[in-house]
């Protein structure tokens, strides 16, 4: 393990995968690519060419695919339904276009229950963590309510907590800032860039905002469920 | 630590469908509480139904049986004894139904610690006559005292003290069906005839009444020596020996075993009264098929709930397995809630059930024919309320388990991709 700093937080090798509905629909087609440690990257390219499909392959929803998926230098092949949970929970930050929060926990709640799940700190510890990782997100004053009482913005800023809450390797977004308005997506922009330059977060974020896209450090562009520039 | 946060969750989930969580426990409490007062309720009726009869009945009654002999005589000829004997119209023998050498069988039986105690009997059938009215029936000569602890004779007393039978001769308890037909009361005197044709008068000094028709109207008891005086019998005249011992069970082989020992036939209760335990059999198994159904009726309810909560939180337990609960955890979630419905209904169900056999247990339920009777019999047994949670929570855990499995195995990629 004395070369984990210098190797990528995710690699892939040769991923393909199909759809058959009704008849083969092959969406990826051998993605190549690594990310590395503390970068923020963003993948861009017209809609329908596999983006979401890669995303839910690296972030170890989808296990149906061909190919080889390294992620912190471990090999995700052959895992267990339970051991890829795990690796989701301890090692990979989810945030989705929508906010999935779970209405019935307090905003603190759904912070935290990953860091529960987790189970590395105590209940006081996480609300502690969380508390800190809410005021950086400027929503600590909202700790108390419901989700549903929130805007958009708020909760996406808090889904971004949520995904911060067990120190992932990365952090990965599919569209997190399509169902946002200008002002909070420049809101959500700045914590990514924020994380990604004072924590050395690794972020990886799906987006069809171009001018997002400009500003992350690596643009991944995708066509036809290839990797045409990166 | 990971049950606290999957009870956490489940709770969570509950709480925003409280309003059907608590219909799907009502369901169960309902279950659970008709189960708990059928069966006590049915095994008070068991019990009282039985007892009419089985607190009449011996565990074990001795009586010379009419019949013939076991050995005929051409049996017994050296001359026939390798041949195969053929005897048609054999009679039997009237060997009298007393059973001989009674007095030590008697002393046997006190002394055998299996046994609770001994009741000797001389009955003799006879007929009631008061002017030109005959009604054929039976005389009991009893130790009052052995009937009483043995039958508990005076439950059954309309009028009168049963001491009377051994206090003062040619005194007589008649049931109530007699004193009706012969339109006599206590203090009356009735006429007694004997098969022999001996004829006696008797004072009617009670009147009883068992609650069977046919006992009340043909039974009548009088103390020993009266019996034995109306047959024109000796002291030691005795028909029939009825004990109980100390474990109902143990009556075939008992009863077996001493018939060899004494040579007189005996009879257990459980031979002579097999359809009694028939019908008892019977209503158990009707009350615990009722009250299984509503179970398992209450199961579908909570099997309804479940499914919708899964369809309604699909968001949620997408959301739990993308931040790292396995299929496990999520399929905790659910059977856990299912349980927690359960256990809730099932423990006001308990409640509910104990206050409904209470109120039965006061509701009067006065007849005639059970004059001990005041109100609706019921059985408090600790057993019905176990049986009870025990079926409330299998029925729930299985009702949980498949919607549970269901969601265990929800994708979460189609889900968030769906939106
Ligand atoms: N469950 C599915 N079954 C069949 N085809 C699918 C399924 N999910 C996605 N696809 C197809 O895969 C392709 C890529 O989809 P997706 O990865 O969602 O694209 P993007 O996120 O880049 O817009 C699309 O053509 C889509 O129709
Ligand atoms: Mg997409």
């Amino acid at each position: 393990m004395a070369n984990m700093e210098n190797e990528p937080v995710l690699r892939t090798k040769g991923i393909s995968k199909s759809f058959f509905d009704p008849v083969e629909n092959k969406v990826l087609k051998d993605v190549t690519f690594q990310i590395e440690r503390g970068s923020f990257c963003s993948i861009v390219g017209k809609s329908g060419c596999g983006k979401s499909t890669l995303l839910y392959i690296l972030s170890t929803m989808d296990t149906d695919f061909e190919g080889e998926l390294y992620l912190d230098g471990q090999s995700l092949r052959g895992l267990s339904n339970m051991e890829l949970a795990r690796v989701r929970n301890e090692k990979i930050g989810f945030v989705f276009q929508f906010h999935y929060l779970l209405d019935e926990f307090t905003v603190l709640k759904n912070v935290i229950l990953p860091g529960i799940k987790l189970g590395k700190l105590t209940k006081e510890q996480l609300e502690h963590e969380a508390m800190g990782l809410l005021k950086i997100m400027g929503v600590d004053d909202q700790a108390m309510k419901k989700p549903n009482q929130l805007s958009g913005g708020q909760k996406q800023r808090i889904a971004i907590a949520r995904a911060l809450i067990n120190k992932p390797v990365i952090i990965m977004g599919d569209e997190p800032t399509g169902n946002l308005d200008k002002k909070n997506t420049e809101i959500v922009f700045e914590i990514f860039k924020e994380l990604s330059q004072e924590r050395k977060q690794s972020l990886l974020v799906v987006t069809h905002d171009d001018d997002f896209a400009r500003r992350t450090d690596r643009i991944i562009e995708m066509e036809d469920g290839r990797i045409i520039k990166s | 630590m990971k049950l606290f946060l999957i009870l956490d969750v489940a709770l969570g989930f509950l709480m925003a469908r409280l309003r059907q969580s608590i219909v799907a426990a009502v369901g169960v409490t309902f279950g659970v509480a008709m189960f708990i007062a059928l069966v006590s309720f049915m095994s008070g009726l068991n019990d009282l139904l039985d007892g009419l009869i089985l607190n009449r009945t011996p565990h074990i009654r001795f009586y010379n049986e009419i019949k013939p002999s076991a050995s005929q005589p051409v049996n017994r000829s050296l001359l026939f004894q390798d041949a195969e004997n053929f005897i048609r119209s054999v009679k039997p023998k009237d060997q009298g139904k007393e059973i001989y050498n009674s007095k030590a069988i008697l002393q046997a039986l006190k002394s055998d610690p299996t046994v609770i105690d001994v009741a000797p009997k001389a009955a003799t059938q006879v007929f009631f006559n008061t002017g030109v009215i005959e009604i054929a029936g039976i005389v009991n000569g009893v130790d009052i005292q052995a009937e009483e602890k043995l039958f508990r004779f005076s439950d059954y007393v309309l009028e009168g003290d049963i001491n009377d039978i051994s206090n003062s001769s040619n005194s007589i308890f008649i049931g109530k069906g007699i004193a009706d037909k012969l339109l006599v009361d206590i203090g009356d005197v009735i006429q007694v005839t004997t098969p022999k044709g001996d004829i006696s008068s008797l004072k009617v000094a009670g009147i009883f009444q068992f609650g069977l028709a046919e006992i009340d109207n043909s039974t009548s008891y009088a103390s020993l020596a009266t019996v034995q005086k109306l047959l024109v019998k000796p002291a030691s005249y005795i028909t029939d020996i009825q004990i109980k011992l100390t474990d109902i069970k143990n009556a075939p082989a008992t009863a077996f075993a001493l018939s060899k020992e004494f040579g007189v036939d005996a009879v257990d209760i459980q031979t002579a009264n097999s359809q009694f335990e028939t019908g008892s059999k019977v209503r158990t198994i009707i009350s615990y098929a009722v009250g299984i159904t509503l179970l398992i009726v209450a199961g579908f309810g909570i099997y309804n709930i479940l499914n919708m909560l899964i369809y309604e939180k699909m968001d949620s337990i997408a959301i739990l397995k993308a931040t790292g609960f396995s299929g496990r955890d999520v399929q905790g979630v659910f059977i856990l809630l299912s349980l927690i419905i359960g256990i809730a209904g099932g423990l006001s169900g308990l409640l509910f059930g104990l206050g409904l056999t209470a109120l039965i247990d006061n509701i009067p339920f006065e007849t005639p024919s059970l004059p001990t009777i005041k109100t609706y019999p019921i059985v408090y047994s600790g057993v019905y309320y176990v049986i009870g949670i025990t079926f409330a929570m299998v029925t729930t855990f299985f009702a949980g388990l498949f919607p549970a499995r269901k969601a265990s195995k929800l994708d979460p990629v189609t889900i968030i991709r769906g939106k």
